[in-house]
Formats: structure tokens, sequence, C-alpha cells
């Protein structure tokens, strides 16, 4: 058994329409080549999910201008203008989400559960058209999971079976992500043969599909 | 006393806030200047929503790591101690109660408690990012900003913004006075000498209720 496979290859399996996640926070630990690849692959009418849409030169940033995504599931688009354009003129659908309940939106996902309660939220407008769900006398907000055809993810180290381990704040998205899609792709900086550490790995490689050099 | 006087001004008092201990999530700008009036005699944790607790100061050149960095993507250290996690457990710590103390900026907070942070409609909509997460799940939160925006009032009757949290603003700190928020209303309890009660009040939309005694900041 061996996951690794081609850049080429690996964002081959995004097809237009499909609802990708991307890991990552304002660029650090996202999938860079991989990002690099899917824009020259110019695959469009996509739905992103993502912790922020990134920088106009940097992360996911890319593929917004380059007008990817027909809509942006984000809790964050301040640091891309481009998306605040797409935005206001109407081009690109956007969804803001509280950056808490995105990370459990998509936990839930991988982890086969019908939903989140959360007090984030409550009083405000993300609670718009939501049902609400009294627990022991407070009032949560009912936040149904958060699922895509692909995740595109990152992790520092990876080895043949999958499995990932992170180095400072890159873990963020990714590990959260993995497991949340039909297809995990991950790419990392440092592939291993050998496999990792059993007890330092924080990725099960059960959650991850296939694994990419980001470094050759 | 000119913009970064005034920030100095409002982050040293907030700083009198943090206890032995506490684990605090500063936001950007203004609430980002209180780290550097911890007192001495304190260990404060400061959590980075990206993912980690112990949260340093920026490095030099030769130390940067492109992995380290805080939520607005800067360079930043670990602290001894300090860990590492996924933005799952990241927000676990922040919805669970595991964060004793939220400061944020606000572009409006009211006599309620509510506030107002993260969109102007039509005009500026960069996102919530943490905050709604932070102020509803933090055990204190407390707002530091400059009391008015050029002249505008900031502390009103009621937020006319969407909101980021509703009845979550514990206390309210800006250059002319520390607000708590009470179920009876906004009570001054201390206030900047440069200033008067009638000027706090007058740059004030709601009626506030003046501590006995009142402290000076």
């Amino acid at each position: 058994m061996n996951k690794l496979i081609s850049i080429q290859e690996a964002v081959s399996k995004v097809k237009d329409g499909d609802v990708v996640m991307i890991g990552g926070f304002l660029g650090v630990g996202s999938p860079h080549k991989m990002i690099d690849a899917l824009v020259a692959q110019g695959t469009k009418n996509l739905t992103l999910i993502c912790n922020d849409s990134g920088f106009v030169d940097i992360g996911v940033g890319k593929l917004v201008v380059n007008k990817q995504f027909s809509k942006i599931i984000a809790s964050h688009i301040g640091t891309n203008k481009e998306t605040g354009r797409q935005m206001m003129e109407g081009e690109t659908e956007v969804v803001l989400t509280p950056q808490g309940t995105l990370a459990e939106q998509i936990r839930a996902a991988c982890y086969g559960l019908g939903g989140i309660l959360t007090a984030t939220g409550v009083g405000t407008k993300v609670a718009e058209g939501k049902m609400m769900i009294p627990v022991n006398g407070r009032e949560y907000l009912l936040e149904l999971p958060l699922h895509a055809n692909v995740a595109l993810i990152f992790a520092n180290k990876g080895d043949k079976y999958g499995n990932l381990s992170y180095h400072g704040a890159a873990q963020n998205f990714n590990s959260v992500m993995a497991g949340a899609a039909d297809i995990t792709i991950c790419e990392v900086d440092e592939y291993s043969e050998e496999a990792l550490c059993p007890d330092r790995a924080e990725t099960p490689g059960v959650f991850v599909n296939y694994i990419v050099k980001g470094k050759e | 006393m000119d913009k970064q006087l005034i920030q100095e001004f409002i982050a040293r008092r907030v700083a009198k806030e943090l206890q032995d201990g506490n684990v605090c999530n500063l936001g950007i700008g203004l609430p980002t200047l209180v780290a550097n009036f911890v007192p001495e005699d304190k260990t404060v944790w400061f959590q980075s929503e990206n993912g980690f607790v112990g949260l340093g100061p920026t490095p030099t050149e030769d130390k940067i790591d492109t992995y380290i960095t805080n939520a607005g993507g800067k360079p930043v250290t670990i602290k001894t101690g300090g860990i590492f996690f996924d933005s799952a457990t990241s927000f676990g710590i922040i919805r669970g109660g595991h964060v004793d103390l939220t400061v944020l900026g606000a572009l409006q907070v009211d006599e309620e408690g509510n506030i107002a942070n993260y969109m102007i409609p039509g005009k500026m909509v960069p996102g919530m990012g943490g905050a709604m997460d932070l102020i509803s799940g933090a055990r204190k939160v407390i707002v530091a900003m400059e009391h008015t925006a050029k002249g505008d009032k900031k502390i009103l009757k009621a937020c006319n913004l969407p909101l980021t949290a509703a009845h979550e603003v514990n206390l309210i700190v800006t250059e002319m006075g520390v607000i708590e928020v009470t179920p009876e209303g906004l009570v001054l309890k201390e206030i900047n000498p440069e200033f008067t009660v009638e000027q706090v009040q007058e740059m004030t939309e709601p009626t506030l209720i003046i501590a006995e005694p009142l402290l000076q900041m």
C-alpha cells in the first residue's frame, strides 16, 4: 500500500462544481503546491470551505483572484479585498461563520455527527433561519455538518500510510478537515517511506486517502 | 494625549485586570498592547486562536519560524510551557469556558452589554473570525477602545450595527474611564482625572450610574 501520488493527479480529483475544503490559517499551514496546481488547472464553480480567504497572492486567495469559487464559507475575509469585491458585486456568495462553529461543523462531518449545538452566534445574524434548541435552560443553535468532495490539507511530515504530524501552528484546520471529505489529500514538506512514530502522529492515516510531496 | 499614548493608557489599565495564572485572549490592534503591561509578579498565558497557548513576543529576524505565527499571520514565539493544537481544540478552549479573559475592540457597545465589532453593512465586512466564539465563551469580556470615534459616540443605549454577541460584555475601558455593565445599567467606576463626570457623560449616550466612591484611573 502506498498513498503517494503526484500533485497533478491530486488536483485532477477536483471537478467543476465540487465543494473543496482547504487547510491553513492566513496561508500558514496551507497546501501551497496543490493550490498553485489548482489555479493552473482552472477548475470553476467550486465552493470553498476554509478559515479565511488568504491574501490576493498567498494561499487560497490566489484561487479567489482566479474566480474559481461561486461560494465561499469562511470566518474571515478581511485580508483579501478581492473576496470583499466579489461579495459586494454579487459575483460570489459568501457565508461568514464563527471560527469555532466552522471547526466544529467540519469535525461533525468527519465524526459522523448530525450537527452540533453551540451558544456562539445566539442573538446575532448568524442565528437567522437556524433551529434553536434549549438545553438545561440555555439556548443553543443547531449547526449542521459541513462535508466536502475533496479536502486539500497540509502537514509538515507524513508517511506512506497517510499518518501525519505537524509543527508549530501549522495544524490549525488541517487535522480537523482530514476525513471530512470523500477524498482527503495531504501535501507534506517531509515524506517518509518509514512509518512515523505512532506516539507522535496527530492525524491517523485512516482519514487520509493520498499524500503528495510539497518539496522534492 | 496623542493616539499612541491614549492606547497605551487604556492597555495599562486593562492589564490590572489580569490575575496570576489567567488564560487570556487579546484581539488585534489596541488589545494586543495589553501583553506589554503584564505585572511582573504574575504569570499570564496568552492564547492564540490559530492554535496555541503560550504566545510570546515577536522574534528577532534570525529566529523567525514561518510556522509560528499569531492570529494575524505575523511571526511570534511560544513560551516555555506553551503548547500547539488544532482549531477544534483551540475553540474548545474558548467555547468551553477555559479562557478567563478576552479583550477586544468594538465599533459599538451598549448598556445591555451587547457588542458590534465585525461588520458595517454595505461598507466593511471582514467577518467575525473568532470574535463571536470568544465573546460568548470567555468568562470575562473586556472592551478596550477609544471612548468615541472622531467625536461620534460608541457607547450607546442600543447598538445599531449587527451584533457580534448579545449581553456578554462585562467591562469597558476607555481613555475617559472604566465602566462596568450591570443589570441596572452602566456604572462609571473609575475616571481619568483629566476629565469631569459631565464630560464623560456627554460622550456617552446612556445615562451613567456614578459609583461611590468614584476612583481615579
